[in-house]
């Protein structure tokens, strides 16, 4: 079977609906379709929390906005990339406000700005701490105000058609009923999200298994940055449930086992009662993460069942505040720690959260692959750099979206057509490949579970917030190992109906391949920047590495190849990251 | 505290099984572990042949709703301590067509969702480039917690109404056509109202309550409905009363 439309995107969170809308406002002739493997509005997008910045208040401008991402990038994002973002940024958010997000307001009626770490001035937009949730809902029911925009609800994709430099289409199952088929398009959007699943920790859903990187990966297309993984610093123990940084932004503390404010200690400024801009608690991810390491080191964390923590005191802010501002805070820790924030310290500790790298893209949200876009976590424009701020990911969904949904909409009405030959072949080997795959494992000897749990544990162990030759070339090792164990992995499911085992395995599958990713760049990576800390090489290396890894897979099994791509700068010359001072 | 559960899961598979059949596992049973946690243990090391929905596990992505002893409930919110010492039945979401084991076929609400046009309309858009469209806090207040819905399905799941005809629109898509019609910056509500007050609109609900008792985000989608109710009666007083241009 095979189906035609002139723009796919695959992925229906808050970029490739955006994405999906900016395709159908730039052309509506095109027939455009969004292929979801969860329903559009379970996307993970609906979990981000604090809110989206773009500049809206008198006292801030472009530049600061510009300035504060590419300092907290520890200068690895691409200027003009950057520039294009703050610029576009508070447009889009506005456009989202004309579609009905209900942003949370100023007693004048005007969309009201939070504060936000890395961030010198307030610019964050917020619909309480339930931003990603407004955002992608609101979004989602705009989108079914456009008739015409085809869906594949739960719908999986396994791998992308393409020939000759060129993609055509994708071959994706139905989970409901196990149907294979064929979706080719003219343009097709990468919008599948993050990978944090390859952490055994992390604040992403089930969902975040990095498919598209690995599906663009596995096409030719480079994968760029990927040692850059975020910790965020304040995750809820065992769950991971993500603490915003709203909550220090909103005048929350880090405590460690002394009551001590421990961030004086690591160059991020001197303590004061409410909170000041770029300092303390409002420093950037990697260095405060850092700090966490530091403080464990010195035993200065306190000892819990499900390891190390430090404390968030939001007491002092009251009821009030709290309830106002923070709500979704409160019901988590209540619901998923027993604890109630307004008169009990919130266990936190550091979590895996974000990947700067994705796909390679240019500033239009185009790859090296003729006809492949990619916008939203998932890609790598860059303007995250080496560490992303809190804040910029949403609307870098926003703007990028939009950017590759106009980009690939020009591009199908300039070359749709005919569809070769060998890509309706590729589909059908695919499609028996699956086939196979339902069947092939039925004398599998190893648990799905087993070597997902060994992978996150190589992963934490040997890429986490401190990493070293020594780490990752052992974490090398032990995926190479798991992978060979992965060839004789069980799926005791062969049905074909919503079988959930074999969506575990291609995943599985695609976690493995952007793991070595991630463990490759990082080890050819001999510098310490942003959230690249490797001990063997602590300092920054501007001579070495002002540049872009860029891995491609090699055809010849696992092999692999990095490239280096010099960043672009356009008005802030590498210079030192300062916070608190 | 006992170290070990059981969960009696439902396990349903078209074209072997020709009804449900209920089949027990022991799990952990541990502080802060969620239903969901159990389920995803049997899948993991018990039994990779079980299929249920699941993501984020913080109760935002609406996936996880199933009926646990008989109550709708999100499982990632719902604790096994708290059904201590068990056993803790697990069924698929009740008033759905079973998928297969734990997975229900929603399409029903995902077709009913566009026909409430849950969308801004607008008279005259005005371009972006004009600003915001001013709402204060209060206004933003009287639709808050209509916007709150996560389409968890647990409404339809609890709903005697549903159950009995599957024609009404039901809870959630009632409570989000009412999210829009009282947010200050629409003016979509007479686009709304044929369908809301249709006979498979708010006119079938006769107003048990049941789904803003089963609702986890305190959408209440019960005042939603009667609300309307209130509004469509007025409307209607209105129209019998005043000649068409007065209206
Ligand atoms: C807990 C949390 C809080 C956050 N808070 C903030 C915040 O306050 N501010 C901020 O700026 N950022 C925040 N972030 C980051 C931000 O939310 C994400 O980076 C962003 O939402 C990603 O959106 P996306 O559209 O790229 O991907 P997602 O929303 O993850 O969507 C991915 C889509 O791809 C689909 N998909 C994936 N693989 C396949 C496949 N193989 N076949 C078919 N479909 C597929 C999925 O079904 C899904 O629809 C937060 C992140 C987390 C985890
Ligand atoms: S109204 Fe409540 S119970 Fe019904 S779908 Fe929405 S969140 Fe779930
Ligand atoms: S898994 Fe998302 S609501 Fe339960």
């Amino acid at each position: 079977m095979s189906a035609f439309h002139d723009v796919l995107v695959i992925g229906g969170g808050g970029a490739g609906l955006r994405a999906a809308i900016a395709v159908a406002e730039t052309n509506p002739r095109l027939r455009v379709a969004i292929v979801s493997k969860v329903y559009p509005m379970r996307s993970h997008t609906v979990s981000a929390e604090g809110g989206a910045a773009g500049v809206a208040a008198d006292d801030d401008s472009l530049d600061e906005h510009a300035y504060d991402t590419v300092s907290g990038s520890d200068w690895l994002c691409d200027q003009d990339a950057v520039e294009a973002f703050v610029a576009e940024a508070p447009r889009e958010l506005l456009r989202l406000e004309h579609w009905g997000c209900p942003w949370s307001r100023q007693p004048d009626g005007h969309t009201a700005v939070r504060a936000f770490g890395g961030m010198k001035k307030k610019r964050t937009w917020f619909a309480a701490d339930r931003t990603g949730f407004h955002m992608l809902h609101t979004l989602f029911q705009t989108v079914l105000s456009f008739p015409d925009v085809v869906r594949y609800d739960e719908w999986y994709v396994t791998k992308l058609l393409v020939d000759n430099g060129r993609t055509y289409g994708v071959v994706a199952i139905e989970l409901a009923t196990g149907r294979t088929e064929t979706i080719t398009a003219s343009a097709v959007i990468v919008c599948t999200g993050g990978c944090g699943r390859v952490y055994p920790f992390t604040t992403n859903a089930n969902i975040k298994t990095g498919d598209g990187m690995a599906l663009a990966y596995r096409a030719g297309a480079p994968l760029k940055d990927m040692e850059f993984v975020q910790y965020h610093p304040t995750g809820l123990p065992f769950t991971g449930i993500l603490i915003t940084e709203a909550a220090r932004a909103e005048g929350g503390w880090l405590l460690n086992k002394d009551g001590y404010r421990y961030l004086q200690d690591y160059d991020l400024g001197i303590p004061e009662p409410t909170p000041v801009m770029r300092s303390m608690e409002l420093g950037p991810r990697d260095r405060l993460s850092q700090a966490f390491v530091h403080e464990f080191d010195k035993g200065r964390t306190i000892d819990t069942p499900y390891g190390p923590i430090v404390h968030l005191d939001l007491r002092h802010l009251g009821a009030e505040l709290i309830d106002a501002k923070l709500p979704f805070v409160r019901e988590l820790c209540s619901q998923y720690q027993n604890i109630d924030p307004v008169t009990e310290l919130v266990p936190v500790r550091p979590v895996v959260h974000y990947m700067m790298g994705g796909i390679h893209t240019d500033i239009h949200g185009a790859t090296p692959i003729q006809g492949l876009y990619a916008a939203g976590e998932v890609a790598c424009v860059s303007i995250n750099g080496a560490n992303r701020l809190g804040s910029n990911s949403l609307p870098e969904c926003l703007v990028f979206g939009t950017r590759a949904g106009r980009a690939a909409a020009v591009f199908a009405g300039q070359y749709g057509g005919a569809i070769p030959p060998a890509i309706l072949a590729q589909g059908r080997d695919e499609e028996d490949r699956l086939e196979r795959e339902l069947t092939r494992h039925a004398e599998g000897r190893e648990r799905i579970a087993d070597i997902r749990t060994e992978m996150q544990t190589a992963m934490e162990n040997g890429a986490g917030i401190y990493r070293d030759g020594d780490s990752l070339a052992k974490a090398a090792d032990e995926l190479q190992e798991l992978r060979l164990r992965f060839a004789d992995a069980a799926v005791d499911d062969h049905s074909r109906t919503f079988n959930t085992e074999l969506v575990a395995l291609l995943e599985l599958s695609f976690m493995l391949d952007v793991a070595e990713s991630i463990i490759t760049c990082a080890l050819q990576r001999e510098e310490s920047r942003g959230a690249h800390q490797r001990t063997d090489f602590p300092a920054r290396d501007d001579e070495g590495y002002l540049a872009h890894s860029l891995v491609y897979r090699e055809p010849d099994r696992h092999g692999r190849r990095v490239q280096y791509l010099p960043v672009t700068i356009t008005r802030w010359p590498p210079g030192e990251r300062v916070y608190g001072r | 505290m006992a170290d070990q559960i059981t969960l009696e899961v439902a396990r349903y598979r078209p074209g072997l099984d020709t009804e449900p059949v209920m089949q027990s596992y022991q799990v952990p049973l541990r502080e802060h572990w969620a239903i969901l946690d159990g389920l995803t243990y049997i899948k993991d090391h018990l039994d990779g042949t079980l299929s249920f929905r699941w993501s984020c596990r913080m109760g935002i992505c609406g996936s996880c709703g199933m009926t646990v002893n008989g109550d709708p409930q999100l499982t990632c919110a719902t604790f096994l301590t708290d059904y201590a010492p068990g056993p803790v039945r697990v069924e698929p979401l009740r008033n759905f067509p079973v998928v297969r084991d734990l997975v229900v076929d929603i399409g029903d609400f995902m077709e009913k969702l566009p026909t409430v046009k849950p969308w801004m309309i607008r008279d005259v858009d005005s371009p972006v480039e004009e600003g915001e469209y001013l709402q204060t806090p209060e206004e933003l207040d009287e639709y808050k917690q209509f916007s709150m819905c996560i389409n968890c399905m647990l409404c339809y799941s609890a709903c005697p109404v549903y159950a009995l005809d599957p024609s009404f629109v039901g809870p959630a898509a009632i409570a989000l056509a009412q999210r829009y019609n009282l947010d200050s910056r629409d003016e979509g509500a007479a686009d709304r109202d044929d369908v809301l007050t249709s006979p498979e609109g708010i006119w079938a609900c006769t107003f048990v309550g049941e789904c803003s008792a089963a609702c986890p985000k305190d959408v209440d989608p019960a005042a939603a409905i009667q609300r309307y109710k209130l509004t469509a009666a007025t409307q209607a007083v209105k129209n019998f009363l005043l000649p068409r241009g007065a209206r």
